[in-house]
């Protein structure tokens, strides 16, 4: 069972109720798939049981001694990555081209180190993530290597990176349910329309939950009657609360402030999306 | 930017937001398209070299066909030069648009990525190719992902913007690793400030210039949340962060 933590826009809350929800649930098994700014692994120390190299994508690399300077990698780049018979590691997209279209075979590809991908036993459960290298970026490929390190049946939180594009379509794809962590604020609402759609698309069960709702009652609502209309259930209302900042300076997940209200409507969320998948799996009500 | 007459220039394709903000008048729209392939499959002799050549699995074997996913191709033009019956062409594909517009008189642009695409390279690549010679802001898609890191080939300065939180230590040290590597100078801002020193220290110890830090606010928040610029009361700050960029951008 796979649940996916989502926001269109960065910096709504996601992790803060990713990491919540999954403190709550027996055995969870949380999924890092924010790779170019993982921050649940901040919170755990886990014991390493699987460790391995991941490599994604490809760079050109030209070998001076027998490059003869004929011009034609430069001519047929798509990517503008050669000059001076130089590769642009940032520009180059590792198409191949390049090795093509060299007469002399003076051109390889060479598969780039990008992360590590590294599955920690936790107290509570599984903690599936990547180090990335200084430097690389994070790709769709792995992303779905991430996914395919989820072996157990039980419930998993995916929190996955901000968007619509590539790294959003492959943490959510095939997922069993969506929750998209929308915050009342303009900005937040057009990309609520935007990853509804994306939803849609894919063919994905999505529900809500609006994080600071108090913040602006206004489009708290407009947001409600987008919700209504697209028949998205609102699994929960999260109140603005200082405590937060705290939780996230002290690296504590906030349901564990038993005087966080934000903590306590987390509490809500959780025992709804249970429902929501029909699983009776909660530790703490 | 408005206080200083810089162009605004959102390339967070994905989610563009700072229109919703400015509200400019758009002026002009451009649609993006790429290159895909397409198979004439009466030349196809189903010998599957584009399927070996291609590095973003485009294309896939089946008994009878080569079957195109077009959503993945970086249109290099490698499968056409492969295929020995030239039975590849390439159509033209719209994966977004270009909006430019003007709030006074700046100039506004914003790429947006159509719902369902996952390269929005090109996308990046046109709104930022020809950019006039005043100071154009770029707002950046998040991360370190490829998007951000196309964004960041076109800069010649580098304004980080940081939480002062340890998640936003981790994130920061992240994209200083990226830009030290594209040898870009840099400076970071420090957001929702909240006499919390754990950035300042990494700046400090890393001799990382720190251009101004903007405290945390709820009103801020508010204003943002429906779409509003802050106004007077914040400007001695942005104008302080402003003047120090421009600055940077002199020398």
């Amino acid at each position: 069972m796979q649940i996916a933590i989502i926001s269109g826009k960065g910096g709504t809350g996601k992790t803060t109720v990713a990491l919540s929800i999954s403190e709550l649930i027996k055995n969870c098994v949380r999924v890092d798939c924010d790779v170019d700014a993982a921050n649940l692994n901040l919170f755990f120390k886990g014991k390493i049981i699987e460790k391995e190299k991941f490599y994604s994508g490809k760079t050109a690399i030209i070998n001076k001694n027998k490059c003869i300077e004929c011009g034609k990698c430069i001519k047929y780049c798509k990517f503008g990555a050669i000059k001076n018979y130089e590769i642009d590691n940032i520009k180059c997209e590792g198409c191949g081209v390049c090795n093509l279209v060299c007469p002399v075979g003076a051109i390889e590809l060479k598969e780039n180190y990008i992360a590590d991908i590294v599955v920690e036993k936790l107290t509570n459960g599984t903690l599936i993530k990547a180090n990335m290298k200084i430097g690389a970026d994070g790709s769709g490929k792995l992303i779905t290597a991430l996914r395919n390190k989820i072996k157990s049946n039980s419930i998993t939180i995916i929190d996955s990176s901000p968007g619509i594009g590539c790294p959003v379509v492959a943490s959510i794809v095939n997922t069993d349910l969506c929750l998209i962590v929308v915050e009342p604020t303009l900005s937040s609402l057009a990309d609520l329309k935007r990853i509804l759609l994306l939803t849609k698309k894919l063919n994905l069960r999505s529900v809500v939950c609006i994080n600071k709702y108090d913040l602006n009652e206004k489009i708290t609502k407009e947001i409600k009657n987008i919700c209504f209309l697209e028949k998205i259930k609102i699994i929960g209302l999260i109140p603005y609360d200082d405590l937060v900042l705290k939780s996230i300076s002290e690296l504590k997940p906030i349901v564990l402030y038993e005087n966080s209200i934000a903590g306590k409507a987390i509490i809500k969320i959780t025992n709804n999306l249970l429902k929501e998948i029909k699983h009776e799996n909660c530790t703490r009500t | 930017m408005h206080l200083f007459n810089f162009n605004y220039i959102d390339a967070d394709v994905e989610e563009p937001n700072g229109f919703i903000f400015l509200k400019p008048t758009i002026k002009k729209k451009i649609k993006v398209k790429v290159d895909v392939p397409v198979i004439e499959q009466k030349k196809c002799q189903l010998c599957f070299k584009c399927v070996d050549f291609c590095e973003f699995n485009v294309f896939a074997k089946t008994k009878n066909k080569v079957l195109i996913f077009e959503k993945l191709c970086h249109s290099c033009g490698g499968c056409k030069m492969v295929c020995p019956y030239g039975a590849i062409k390439y159509k033209k594909k719209e994966i977004g648009v270009i909006e430019t517009g003007f709030y006074n008189n700046l100039i506004c642009k914003q790429g947006i990525l159509n719902i369902g695409e996952i390269i929005a390279i090109p996308i990046i690549k046109k709104l930022l190719n020809n950019l006039n010679d005043k100071i154009n802001i770029i707002d950046s898609s998040p991360g370190t992902s490829c998007n951000a890191i196309s964004t960041l080939s076109f800069a010649d300065y580098v304004v980080l913007v940081a939480e002062p939180t340890k998640f936003g230590l981790h994130d920061l040290k992240r994209i200083v690793g990226v830009v030290k590597e594209m040898e870009k100078p840099f400076g970071v801002i420090i957001n929702k400030d909240i006499n919390e020193d754990i950035i300042e220290k990494y700046c400090y110890k890393n001799k990382i210039e720190l251009l101004g830090k903007i405290k945390y606010d709820k009103k801020i928040a508010k204003l943002y949340s429906e779409g509003k610029l802050l106004g007077k009361d914040y400007q001695k700050i942005f104008k302080k962060i402003g003047n120090n960029i421009k600055e940077k951008l002199c020398k």
